[in-house]
């Protein structure tokens, strides 16, 4: 899921400073599973931008705003965006673009995306994903230096770990910890502990048409 | 070979001390202490942007000690530069007669001064060294052939005090195996942990220099006990606190440490951090 967290108040008003009115983009994926573009985000927003002198000419929460056919169908033809002098987008920058393809008006996020997370609980992320493009989870027994390890060490730990725990954040597990201790009890017969990691290619495709490739 | 190398291979007790560059461009002080320690060390080490501080560069000050007719060690991060900008720094450094190089991942930009800064970590440190030995083979990272390719004398380091020390030892056997032909360590107060520690990877053809850091008071345990990886022992700790005058209590554990480690190591390696003046009387007085 794409965690996102909402830009602060003043600075979405700023940048809707030439607009009077606005027509406000929800999100009902990722952006409603961590309470920042969902229908209950949308209405406080909508609040604040009346407050804040704005007039809201509708909102609409799309099932998922990254998906350009969904923009065309649920929100490209309503008049309540006609009517209005610019966008709000409570989506991560997939769902702003999605929109900006479509739609030919002025249009601004409200929201900064952070990483691609694991849910632990309401409110509690992990970035356990890089989307690398070249996953090695096989290797690790499931858990990702890539991501789990601030310098992304591929061949084991740095030095700088204290007691299990991470130099950059002492409040985290050093991730090579948590490899070796599943790796001690599985048993895992080879694996990156044992055998040299290669560097990771970093040519990954940045768009994909498997129509294209049929 | 490096003359620090051919020092390696004698099995004499190998002395080794860390100069960080200055924040700016006089390197007078920094001159002056690398000829206070050129002639009575084995190496100098000289950092690499340490806690990842901006500084000026490690490549630059090595080559002024080597023009002084010391051995300087390239200290080489993996944070800050791709596997383009670091496969060309090491050329850049034969060029300019280092062949000492010591690689390392580097203390994180999150824990340093520039904490908005992008961390690069495009190869990790078995991986640099994988590529610094290819480059010695006149081959770079995509297979292309070099027009003269370099010689080095390559060291790597590692953690005897961080647990579970079993990771430190699997990483030191691949950095071993990647071609480090030199370890240096995070700061040793603690003698026989470090002797097991030796047993742990006596199977490796390596030599080993512990790290001794120069406490210079209590106020500075502190700031030791932050750095990432460093452990001190609470006997330690109570001498500095207790002793009427820090700086040379820590000198004097220094000394004791490096006379201990004289019977059995390899060699030494000394940090002052800021404190390089008082290194010639620590070794004298670990003799």
């Amino acid at each position: 899921m794409i965690i996102t967290v909402q830009k602060p108040l003043e600075e979405i008003i700023e940048s809707l400073k030439q607009y009077k009115k606005i027509f406000v983009v929800g999100c009902a994926a990722c952006a409603t599973k961590c309470q920042t573009g969902g229908e209950e985000a949308v209405k406080k927003m909508a609040d604040d931008l009346k407050k804040n002198k704005k007039e809201v000419t509708g909102y609409k929460v799309l099932d998922t705003p990254c998906d350009v056919r969904i923009v065309k169908k649920d929100l490209s033809r309503l008049p309540e965006v006609k009517a209005a002098d610019a966008l709000l987008i409570m989506a991560c920058g997939g769902g702003v673009q999605a929109v900006e393809r479509v739609i030919d008006m002025p249009l601004y996020p409200s929201l900064n995306p952070v990483f691609l997370g694991t849910i632990e609980r309401i409110g509690i992320y992990n970035e356990f994903c890089k989307i690398c493009g070249d996953c090695i989870l096989a290797e690790t027994g499931g858990i990702c230096p890539i991501s789990r390890c601030p310098k992304g060490m591929l061949n084991g730990p740095c030095g700088g770990a204290v007691e299990g725990k991470c130099e950059v954040d002492r409040d985290n597990d050093c991730v090579w910890v948590l490899i070796f201790e599943k790796n001690k009890k599985k048993n895992v017969k080879e694996g990156i502990l044992k055998k040299y990691m290669a560097p990771k290619t970093y040519s990954k495709p940045v768009k994909l048409n498997n129509k294209e490739k049929k | 070979m490096s003359k620090f190398c051919e020092k390696l291979n004698k099995n004499k007790f190998v002395i080794t001390a860390e100069l960080f560059p200055p924040k700016g461009t006089d390197v007078e002080s920094l001159m002056k202490k690398s000829d206070l320690l050129g002639p009575i060390v084995d190496g100098i080490n000289v950092t690499d942007n340490q806690r990842a501080s901006m500084r000026l560069g490690s490549m630059a000050i090595c080559r002024l000690i080597k023009e002084k007719g010391y051995e300087p060690i390239l200290q080489m991060t993996c944070r800050d530069r791709n596997r383009i900008a670091l496969q060309s720094d090491l050329l850049s450094a034969y060029v300019l007669g280092i062949e000492n190089v010591l690689i390392l991942s580097g203390d994180h930009n999150k824990i340093g001064e520039y904490k908005d800064a992008k961390p690069v970590y495009d190869l990790d440190t078995v991986q640099l060294l994988t590529v610094a030995k290819q480059l010695e083979t006149g081959v770079d990272m995509v297979g292309k052939h070099l027009k003269g390719s370099p010689k080095f004398c390559l060291g790597a380091v590692v953690n005897p005090t961080a647990s579970p020390v079993d990771l430190q030892v699997i990483m030191m056997g691949k950095k071993s195996q990647a071609g480090a032909a030199f370890f240096q360590t995070q700061p040793i107060y603690d003698i026989e942990q470090y002797k097991g520690f030796l047993k742990l990877v006596s199977q490796h053809k390596v030599k080993i220099l512990p790290g001794v850091i120069l406490i210079k008071s209590a106020q500075f345990i502190k700031f030791l006990l932050n750095m990432p990886g460093v452990n001190i022992p609470d006997k330690i700790v109570r001498r500095i606190e207790q002793a009427s005058d820090p700086l040379k209590e820590g000198m004097k554990i220094c000394s004791e440490i490096i006379k201990e480690l004289r019977s059995f190591a390899d060699g030494v390696h000394i940090m002052a951090i800021g404190m390089e003046e008082y290194i010639p009387e620590i070794i004298e007085n670990s003799k």
